[in-house]
């Protein structure tokens, strides 16, 4: 109870804040649930822990928060060491998937719940909850019970909860899976421009790349337990640092390549192709076993054969708004998609396809 | 296509409405036309007469201690139980159960056998301490809330078990990230979250102690209780003053009832079950030791009454006076049991009657299950109601009821002679378990898809094949867990029996009750050894029923 407003005065007396998880490593048994990560958060800055489920990216979540003990490793808000920190004394705020809200206890007394606990008066705190459920948008809603609520008000509730007691770091366990997708992308915007209001470290976790790449600043892909890379949404999606990266981040195809340096040669159908490629920072030149990724918009189609083309035949055709996106069948079992402005293409239409604009991400196999 | 389907509601409706009516609301209301025969004279009678003020006054004092008895067993039970890990924990919860396995008068000859004044733990004492007297006496209140809190604090523990259970463990971990500490939490959030679970099983106990016979019967000493007190005066002759106490202790029920409904009168959330959280281990080596012991010491005490019945049914007797423990061992009683007709005829009452009883309330709920889950017409709310009122009516108190009503043949005012044949019996087992088999079988009807019902008779099946490849289906499960708990209750039946037998249909407890004021203890055990291993066959037999059809 008296651990948490002290440890509100240490993060505004100016320490810089950051939230950190050193090497950290939680078994279950035989099973590696997160193996040796590493993440930072600075203040106001927003980091998706992004992986499918089993990825290790919830325990992760958990380990920050204080929930699990790591086996090894530290976990350090501003440079102290937090690791043995029980959750009730690291004041941070958490917003849970389905939220647990308080069943029965009416909105302002969920919001209020975590001033209660640190002995604030009932006047105060009532106060300052409605005060929070006015900046989530909910004023006036403090009387109603939680069943009455929406979705999309029952994750503000959350929010507004956690963001009442002034937390020192705030975590959100996939806050947007269980809104329809309309809310989803309101909400987006929303989360966003709260998060950065607040200005404390905010690690997120989401299965969905799309959630990650329109909200944080920085993501980290997890896969088995390993955190496979992190970097700014342009960083994964340009040069992703694997094919598995590339794989998970989705839009394009990944295709077999020769490593020339600057330049990698994608062969289809006996047809080769010199393409520019961006590579991973770090990665020795040349990959012995590389591949390239063709996304949509660095294709162009042509109706017909073309000598230096990749052929092949149209098998879907998707309108999306101002483009037509294209399924092409090419040669060696090779599919792409194509966006191209001309919706004059059609089903089982030969078509020739090349790269328009590199340059194309390369990444080790 | 609408209209025929109402009347078909009707058709299935009515026999079942009033048979409820006639077996169920007919013999209340005649007990309570049979309280003013003489104006309110009887009523005056009660208000008058010290016993029957006492014997209010102690039902409800009563029944309030067992409750908070109850709780004070069941609840840390529970919670050690459901959020600790510690060694002796499997074998603890093992046993926590088996207060509930032994039938209610069983229950208390256990006790008797143990901690009476006579009694194994009782001697042990004394001679151990060289006291000239035993040490206490199994008597009065302290002793009926004892044995009330020894049987009863199972129902707090389930519910309150299978709340924990049912907890969403995010909401605890909310909760602490909020900052609030172990003792807040479980003062603003776990236990208010709780309360459904803890008020239901209190409303249980309450109910089961207000009506409770056999502990107040054999324990009370001098002590009256209501439930006593309308056997006393039904045996002495004075309906009357039977019909007042019988309508006071059905009214106590109800205002228990309606006063726990009040307290729980804000909920309105259900537990999401959202998977449970991990035990915390136990790790201080000194708690750890207190705890081995603590639950060495409670696990015997809760297999101590089992242990105690079985080896007083291989006590010769007539030998066992002053010793501590029985001093001669023999398979006398059970060689009794098997060879004497006498001897064994209460066995085969029991279980002919209590499955009489039993195939009654399997098809009576079936039928009154279906109308009130799937079908929507008026009389569906009456319906709902008479299959849930012998819940709230003290057993004694639909024996009584019996006792008006079917006294005599009066066609005209709709009686028939029953009180002092064989069905007379069956037909109180089969009341009393009417909302047991009732409500299985509804919750198993409630899981299935309302829809199916239309869809197999949009596929061109007969009503008939519906029922028999649709709806009993579906019941099935409520059925079979509905009528074991029927059949087990009533093969152990005390309380009503006690009020309605005759020598010629005497149930296996009546027998108990005969031997043991007979002081032949060895065999009264072995009747209640019997009595266990039937309820166990019963249930093993309904498991392999249920598993073969599965």
């Amino acid at each position: 109870m008296t651990g948490a407003p002290q440890a509100r005065n240490e993060s505004s007396s100016g320490k810089s804040g950051s939230l950190a998880l050193n090497g950290v490593t939680r078994r279950f048994g035989d099973f590696t649930a997160v193996d040796n990560i590493s993440i930072e958060v600075g203040r106001g800055e927003l980091l998706a822990l992004v992986g499918a489920s089993g990825s290790g990216k919830t325990t992760t979540l958990r380990i920050a928060a204080g929930y699990e003990a790591p086996d090894t490793g530290t976990v350090t808000l501003g440079g102290e060491d937090i690791t043995r920190v029980p959750p009730e004394r690291r004041g941070f705020g958490m917003v849970f998937q389905h939220y647990a809200l308080f069943p029965h206890m009416p909105v302002e007394q969920n919001v209020a719940f975590g001033l209660e606990a640190r002995g604030v008066g009932k006047t105060e705190r009532l106060e300052k909850a409605r005060a929070a459920l006015a900046s989530v948008g909910l004023e006036g809603a403090g009387g109603r019970p939680i069943q009455s609520l929406s979705g999309g008000e029952q994750q503000r509730v959350a929010l507004a909860r956690a963001l009442v007691i002034e937390p020192r770091a705030l975590l959100l366990d996939e806050p947007l899976s269980n809104l329809d997708p309309t809310l989803r992308q309101a909400m987006r915007d929303d989360l966003r421009a709260m998060l950065r209001r607040v200005g404390v470290p905010a690690l997120f976790v989401t299965h969905d790349q799309e959630d990650a790449f329109a909200i944080a600043d920085r993501i980290a892909l997890l896969k088995n337990g390993k955190l496979l890379q992190s970097g700014t949404p342009e960083d994964l999606y340009h040069a992703p640092a694997s094919r598995e990266v590339a794989a998970f981040i989705g839009r394009g195809s990944i295709v077999p390549a020769v490593d020339k340096g600057n330049i990698a040669t994608v062969t289809i159908g006996g047809v080769a192709r010199d393409l520019g490629v961006t590579r991973p920072s770090g990665a020795t030149s040349p990959v012995a076993n590389a591949f390239v990724v063709l996304r949509p918009d660095a294709l162009e189609m042509a109706r017909g054969a073309s000598v230096l083309a990749w052929k092949g035949k149209i098998t879907n055709r998707r309108f999306a708004g101002g483009l037509v996106v294209y399924r092409i069948q090419l040669a060696d079992g090779i599919t792409v998609d194509v966006e191209s402005p001309s919706s004059a293409a059609h089903e089982d239409d030969n078509v020739s396809v090349s790269p328009l604009k590199g340059p194309f991400p390369l990444v080790p196999g | 296509m609408k209209s025929a389907f109402r009347r078909q509601s009707w058709i299935l409706a009515v026999p079942v409405i009033v048979l409820l009516l006639w077996t169920v609301v007919y013999p209340n209301v005649a007990v309570i036309a049979g309280s003013f025969e003489n104006g309110l004279g009887h009523w005056r009678e009660f208000a008058n007469s010290p016993a029957d003020r006492e014997a209010l006054w102690t039902s409800i004092v009563i029944s309030v201690a067992s409750v908070f008895a109850s709780l004070a067993v069941g609840l840390p039970l529970a919670f050690l139980l459901g959020r600790f890990e510690f060694p002796g924990r499997r074998l603890l919860r093992a046993v926590a159960t088996l207060p509930a396995a032994l039938p209610p008068l069983v229950g208390v000859i256990a006790f008797l056998f143990l901690y009476g004044e006579s009694g194994v733990i009782t001697r042990a004492i004394q001679r151990a301490f060289g006291m000239a007297e035993a040490p206490w006496r199994l008597q009065g209140i302290g002793a009926i809330v004892f044995v009330h809190a020894y049987t009863m604090y199972v129902y707090v523990f389930l519910f309150v078990s299978a709340g924990l259970e049912r907890f969403d463990a995010t909401l605890d971990e909310a909760a602490s990230g909020l900052g609030a500490s172990t003792l807040q939490r479980l003062r603003r959030v776990t236990l208010p979250l709780l309360m459904p679970a803890v008020l239901g099983s209190m409303l249980l106990v309450f109910m089961n102690s207000l009506g409770s016979f056999s502990a107040p019967y054999i324990f009370g000493g001098g002590l009256r209780v209501l439930s006593t007190q309308i056997l006393a005066s039904k045996t002495n002759g004075a309906m009357g003053l039977a019909y007042v106490e019988t309508t006071v202790l059905a009214l106590s029920a109800v205002a228990g009832l309606a006063l726990f409904r009040w307290l729980d009168r804000k909920r309105r959330y259900t537990l999401a079950s959202k998977g449970g959280r991990s035990r915390r281990v136990i790790r201080s080596r000194k708690i750890q030791i207190f705890m081995t012991v603590a639950s060495a010491f409670l696990v015997i005490m809760l297999v101590l009454p089992h242990l105690m019945v079985i080896l007083v049914s291989f006590a010769r007797d007539g030998v066992w006076t002053t010793q501590v423990l029985p001093p001669e061992y023999t398979l006398e009683n059970y060689r009794r049991l098997f060879s004497e007709a006498e001897l064994w005829r209460p066995i085969t009452n029991s279980v002919s009657m209590a499955l009489i009883a039993t195939a009654a309330n399997l098809v009576v709920c079936f039928i009154a299950g279906y109308l009130i889950v799937f079908r929507r017409f008026r009389g569906r709310g009456l319906l709902e109601l008479l299959v849930a009122l012998p819940w709230a009516i003290p057993a004694t108190a639909i024996a009584l009821g019996l006792a008006a009503t079917f006294s005599r043949n009066d066609l005209l005012t709709g009686r028939v002679l029953l009180v002092g044949t064989f069905w007379i019996l069956p037909l109180a087992y089969f009341i009393r378990d009417i909302p047991l088999v009732a409500s299985a079988v509804e919750s198993s009807l409630r899981q299935m898809d309302a829809s199916l019902e239309d869809a197999a008779r949009g596929l061109g099946a007969s009503w008939l094949m519906t029922m028999r490849r649709v709806i009993l289906p579906a019941a099935r499960p409520g059925l079979v867990a509905g009528g074991l708990l029927a059949a087990v209750t009533a093969v152990g039946e005390f309380v009503a029996s006690v009020v309605l037998y005759t020598h010629s249909n005497r149930p296996i407890s009546m027998e108990i009750l005969a031997q043991l004021r007979a002081l032949a203890f060895g065999t009264a055990a072995a009747y209640s050894v019997l009595l266990i291993l039937l309820v166990l066959l019963m249930a093993v037999a309904a498991r392999s029923f249920e598993e073969r059809l599965a």
